[in-house]
């Protein structure tokens, strides 16, 4: 519906100033002939550039089939600014880059310098359909309403309104398996399992090596390492005692069982539920705790899940016993209840009440009193 | 009794008993101070390091740490930090102290390895602390680095960042960047917990996996950038914000450029 016409063209259908040869009515400027439209050197000077930036892209592309034939994956090369770098990455991507940009370059400097520049005026029509067009169907419209006897079978019109107002409950029905417990989440609802995590009572404490705790076949020194349970000198998951922890001391720490869950359905939520970490401060610098003589000889844990979206914390500061978020500063004082004393968060960070059991290893003396991580809806 | 009832409320008798309380204190904390001295200098060091490293210390430390390394209102107690301690702070430069802040940052150290050897033994003399780690402890030739990356990213990378860039914390205090580090000045600082780092004792990090977040540490800092400019290696948020302002700007400079009207 657009015809695109030179300004030279005479149109006295738009615009009141008949359009004059040499003078744009777009722009309401004369138009200026380039240096390369009057000057036969200089656009032949145009056309050489043009053809050197081609011929230069062509160029590159041999380098860059040099380059990937001879250049060593492997090495490294200093180059100024950026440092030691490998020297193919840099090789294939320079050369790459210079041969797609030299085409763009080439395009752009020829349809600037050498392509018609003249100002043109885009006419653009009324939009609409011909009267004669509506009116048509607008009949049509009317003829299959009465043609259908939708107006003529009240009781066919009422049963199909009917049935399309049923029709979206079997949808909105099945949105209720979101919340209702089943096989799939062990017999518990989404709040149950929101709520709880794998701790219990007496359960063992085990510091944190995911490379151990998973595998436990690799240890630091080479040796092969026996299960977490027997553990040698460099295996780094392994139950803790509460000597282990000096004062000021942070350890990452998961329950016993959980290597065990690692692979099963549905264990990276059992495994970011049960992290924790244990500090251990003077019993005197413990202002508050979630409940009545919860940490041990001044050991404290407590979940490592951030309250606000859920990312794992552990940026814990010895001195200010804070305990700081990386991702959007929620600051916890983990002296002091693990009340928020800064940040967007909006609950504290749950603590975990341990002991340690008889043969001196440090255990949960139950699981969370309430839910780690972020708020959910059921909690309000 | 009726002596003592009938003149208890006489001037003399308070000064009399003042004088008495104080001498009782001061020659008490005299004698325990001696007495805990002698002892550890049997233990470590040498009588005449032990006497250098006394003087030293008075001479650059006691103004915050006290004279008996006691702990004043502007710097902690050294009783107890053991000699790791020591040559670390004083090593990377961070001690002495040169203006309070919230953060001793690491500086140029102007102490000889002789003077803070000196040190290390006087502090070390006063209570045991964690030692100076031996060569053999530094050795981490037959570390596994990959084992040592899993252990840096559970228990180091939430403040020093995965790749040992270092990162913010509360109130203008910093977890530093690792690249310029020591096999050392690394064991020094998981044994001691500098500043606000937690300490990560023998017992919860055992030398094979203190070695191997060594190795892993010092795999980064020879670690050469394969791909290009690294720039810190913070991942993706710098490279976006690199992306999203040089390349913006290309394009918009080349915008402009392919709108020119040319002459």
């Amino acid at each position: 519906m657009t015809d695109i016409t030179p300004h030279q063209d005479p149109s006295g259908e738009h615009g009141s100033t008949p359009a004059r040869l040499g003078y744009s009515p777009v722009a309401d400027i004369p138009h200026r002939p380039r240096a390369t439209d009057t000057d036969p050197k200089a656009a032949r000077r145009a056309e050489r550039q043009v053809a050197t930036m081609f011929l230069l892209s062509m160029l590159f592309v041999a380098l860059f089939v040099v380059a990937y034939i001879t250049i060593d994956p492997q090495a490294i090369v200093y180059i100024p600014v950026m440092g030691d770098v490998g020297a193919s990455n840099v090789a294939l991507g320079f050369t790459m880059g210079m041969a797609i940009l030299l085409i763009g370059t080439g395009a752009i400097q020829w349809a600037k310098k050498l392509m018609p520049d003249v100002e043109v005026v885009q006419q653009r029509h009324d939009m609409a359909s011909p009267k004669r067009a509506t009116l048509e169907a607008e009949a049509n419209y009317e003829r299959g309403k009465e043609e259908s006897g939708f107006a003529r079978f009240p009781i066919i019109r009422r049963t199909l309104i009917g049935a399309l107002v049923l029709f979206p409950i079997p949808l909105v029905l099945m949105l209720r398996d979101l919340w209702t417990p089943n096989e799939f989440t062990e017999g518990k609802s989404p709040e149950e399992l929101l709520s709880t995590t794998m701790w219990t009572s007496g359960m063992r404490i085990i510091s944190d090596g995911t490379y151990q705790g998973s595998y436990g076949e690799v240890d630091s020194g080479g040796e092969m390492a026996g299960d977490i349970s027997t553990t040698g000198d460099n295996v780094s998951s392994r139950p803790v005692r509460p000597e282990d922890i000096p004062v000021g001391g942070l350890v990452a720490a998961i329950p016993l069982d959980l290597p065990e869950v690692e692979h099963e359905e549905g264990s990276f939520n059992a495994r970011a539920k049960a992290a924790i970490i244990l500090v251990r401060m003077e019993p005197d610098e413990i202002r508050s705790q979630q409940g009545d003589g919860w940490d041990y000889q001044g050991i404290l844990a407590y979940s490592k899940i951030c309250t606000h979206v859920g990312c794992p914390i552990a940026l814990y500061e010895q001195r200010t016993h804070h305990l700081l978020c990386p991702c959007h500063q929620s600051t916890f004082d983990l002296a002091d209840s693990g009340n928020v004393v800064f940040g967007p968060a909006a609950r504290r960070m749950p603590q975990l009440p341990i002991g340690v059991d008889e043969e001196g290893y440090l255990v949960a003396r139950s699981d969370f009193q309430e839910p780690v991580g972020p708020s959910f809806w059921e909690r309000g | 009794m009726k002596f003592l009832a009938a003149r208890r409320r006489s001037p003399l008798v308070a000064s009399a008993l003042l004088i008495g309380a104080l001498a009782v204190v001061g020659g008490g904390y005299a004698a325990l101070g001696n007495v805990q001295t002698a002892e550890a200098t049997m233990a470590v060091g040498t009588e005449t390091q032990v006497e250098k490293g006394k003087q030293l210390y008075l001479e650059g430390c006691s103004s915050c740490h006290g004279l008996e390394a006691q702990g004043t209102q502007t710097g902690p107690t050294l009783i107890g930090v053991g000699a790791a301690s020591v040559h670390f702070q004083v090593a990377t430069g961070r001690m002495p102290l040169a203006a309070p802040g919230a953060q001793a940052p690491s500086k140029e150290n102007v102490y000889s390895e002789e003077d803070i050897a000196a040190m290390a033994a006087y502090v070390a003399s006063l209570a045991p602390g964690p030692a100076i780690p031996t060569a053999e402890q530094l050795d981490y030739s037959d570390a596994d680095i990959a084992f040592g990356g899993e252990l840096f990213r559970i228990n180091c990378a939430q403040c020093h960042q995965a790749a040992g860039q270092g990162g913010a914390l509360t109130q203008g205090k910093y977890a530093p960047n690792l690249m310029q580090a020591t096999p050392q000045e690394i064991y020094e600082a998981m044994l001691t917990g500098p500043q606000n780092m937690p300490i990560f004792a023998d017992s919860q990090l055992p030398p094979g996996d203190k070695q191997a977040i060594i190795a892993y540490i010092r795999g980064l800092q020879d670690a050469p950038s394969a791909g290009g400019i690294n720039l810190g290696r913070f991942g993706p948020v710098t490279e976006g914000v690199f992306l999203a302002v040089g390349v913006f700007t290309a394009l918009i400079a080349g915008a402009v450029w392919i709108g020119i009207k040319s002459r």
